[in-house]
């Protein structure tokens, strides 16, 4: 799955100019920029084009003016999947980012048990999507899964049978993935707080939680910003694990932006207003990893550092 | 998204654990919230994993009568055995040669780009193209899928594995630039020197003194986007029909939804599938302990 970073994570122009006898080098970039030129950018454009046309996925593309887009707003699916792309996104914020936090602050600490922990925290990290959702359905299934086996009537619920429950089940999969990759990002964010404001608070008096608040919170507040920004932005493309896990259901109560527009353009052959909902998908995102920029006041290079 | 903090941990960590001030100790302890949910944590992660692996080697009827936590009572290896079965090979090969056939071309081009944008300062184009990359890292492939397939069509390339190849590596430039260009920065401008009054070319300046000396982050790179490209899932669904070209991710939502029921083949399939990202993981991990340690002792 693609990693999605914010538009924040800028680099910062080099600031060493001698050395580099620009002409010579400058066709080097070409293979790497031609090729993302072609299947990035061009898409990119292509998608917006696509958007104002009519096509089926194989016959001619037809112009066809809005009214792909006139389509694609007029469905009853798109609230729907706005709602549910908000609520997974809202939900899985809510529950990451301060078991996150909690647990990078805590990885951040050397000790002789943590890089042992480390090291299994990382695994879900390198499992496709697909595989953790075959894992989660088996496990959860109400007959023959881990609820039945053991016979513990709570956890032998229909999980992605109710609404409610597949939601939660959802949130709490794409917790069990992401969580070791953002308490990564906040370990090294912790880490970097020198050991002297530590050492000032505790003459002071500081116990381990007023020191949690007054100095790891306040100075890892880039780092939440970031976070946060590829977690949200991020949870707009769920798609490999929903369409493994739900399929969108049980009815349309995971149906997220990514799948229902998969479900308009390549099940039901309407490309057009796919398009439309790609483009979507798109402002969304930009609009999203803007406004966390808003809120964060500045963007900060450096932890995005080899993330 | 995956596993960037493969280097960020690891070259987070020049100095080997337990090398630390006992002051410092004292003012980490105590932390029992944290210290507690570490382990929980440890728990929520390993039980599907030890879950998927032991259900692996039970047989069918012994899966139903056992406690689904306790270890197999007859041990099995029936269930690989299904799974490899079931055209397994050819999904592996495929999924080997996608990924080699796409990491390594990626990982030079991005590493040629990145020399070229930290080494060509000044030139219009190149800040350009590392806007343009730069944007890139905001463009989820997602929303891209549509124009993709169009174009993958009119290359005549549907149901091919180079129709994954191609927007793989293109997917993958954007970020490799970044982490490569970022440590290219970091060579001390005075080795570029030396290498030109010894009358090298920027070529190979590029291969002999950049090359070697970001290897760490090079193992990054490959590691990273090798997960990614291992496991992906979007563009195999997209562009091929599923069958014969199909990669692992995508077999595997077959295998699940043939074996149905069978939940210990299920499990197997899981497992056989994961196995090798894994072990790249393990291998790559100490390479680049070592990339670093040599980085440190020079």
């Amino acid at each position: 799955m693609t990693m999605l970073a914010p538009p924040a994570a800028r680099v910062q122009e080099p600031t060493r100019s001698g050395g580099g006898r620009g002409g010579s080098v400058v066709w080097m970039v070409l293979p790497a920029f031609g090729m993302f030129v072609f299947f990035g950018i061009i898409p990119l454009l292509g998608v917006l084009a696509l958007s104002f046309t009519t096509w089926n996925g194989y016959n001619e593309i037809v112009p066809s003016g809005l009214d792909s887009w006139r389509a694609a707003l007029t469905d009853p699916g798109l609230p729907n999947s706005l709602w549910v792309t908000f609520l997974i996104m809202a939900l899985s914020w809510l529950v990451q980012t301060p078991l996150s936090i909690l647990l990078g602050t805590f990885m951040a600490r050397q000790s002789r048990y943590r890089g042992f922990l480390a090291v299994f925290y990382f695994i879900p990290l390198l499992l496709s999507s697909a595989a953790i959702a075959i894992t989660y359905k088996a496990l959860l299934d109400p007959n023959f899964g881990l609820g039945a086996g053991l016979g513990i009537d709570a956890l032998n619920q229909d999980w992605l049978g109710q609404a409610n429950l597949a939601i939660g089940v959802l949130i709490f999969v794409v917790s069990w993935q992401y969580i070791p990759f953002h308490s990564l990002i906040y370990q090294g964010a912790v880490r970097q707080i020198p050991k002297s404001m530590y050492e000032a608070s505790q003459i002071d008096g500081a116990g381990r939680v007023r020191q949690f608040f007054s100095i790891t919170l306040p100075q890892i507040k880039f780092t939440i910003i970031t976070s946060s920004t590829l977690m949200v932005v991020g949870s707009l493309t769920f798609f490999d694990l929903i369409y493994v896990l739900t399929a969108g259901g049980p009815g349309d109560a995971t149906r997220a932006l990514a799948l229902q527009m998969y479900r308009l353009g390549f099940q039901a052959d309407l490309m057009g207003p796919a398009s439309a909902i790609a483009v979507i998908l798109v402002l969304v995102g930009l609009g999203l990893s803007l406004l966390l920029r808003r809120i964060g006041g500045r963007a900060d290079d450096s932890q995005m550092e080899g993330a | 998204m995956t596993p960037a903090p493969a280097g960020t941990e690891a070259s987070r960590r020049p100095s080997p654990h337990g090398h630390r001030k006992p002051r410092a100790r004292r003012l980490h302890q105590l932390n029992w919230v944290g210290g507690s949910l570490g382990w929980i944590w440890l728990i929520v992660v390993m039980l599907p994993i030890y879950w998927v692996v032991i259900t692996s080697f039970k047989t069918q009827a012994n899966y139903f009568i056992t406690n689904p936590l306790k270890p197999p009572t007859e041990f099995t290896f029936e269930n690989y055995q299904v799974v490899i079965e079931s055209n397994f090979a050819l999904y592996f090969m495929n999924s080997v040669f996608v990924t080699a056939g796409a990491v390594i071309p990626a990982t030079l081009i991005s590493f040629m780009a990145a020399y070229a944008i930290v080494r060509g300062v000044g030139s219009r184009f190149l800040k350009l193209a590392n806007g343009v990359f730069l944007m890139g890292l905001a463009i989820p492939l997602q929303a891209v899928i549509i124009p993709v397939y169009l174009i993958i069509i009119r290359l005549q390339m549907y149901d091919t594995l180079g129709a994954i190849i191609l927007p793989s590596i293109a997917f993958a430039i954007p970020l490799s630039v970044l982490v490569l260009s970022n440590f290219i920065r970091d060579v001390p401008k005075e080795l570029f020197e030396s290498m030109r009054m010894d009358g090298a070319t920027e070529w190979g300046t590029m291969w002999r003194l950049a090359f070697p000396l970001v290897r760490p982050a090079l193992v990054t790179v490959v590691i990273y986007n090798a997960v990614g490209i291992w496991n992906g899932f979007l563009l195999p669904l997209i562009l091929t029909e599923g069958t014969e070209q199909s990669t692992i991710p995508l077999a595997l939502a077959t295998f699940s939804s043939e074996f149905g029921v069978n939940v210990p083949a299920v499990a197997a399939s899981v497992t056989l599938t994961t196995v090798p990202i894994v072990l790249l993981y393990a291998i790559g991990r100490r390479q680049l302990v070592s990339g670093l340690t040599a980085g440190f002792g020079r």
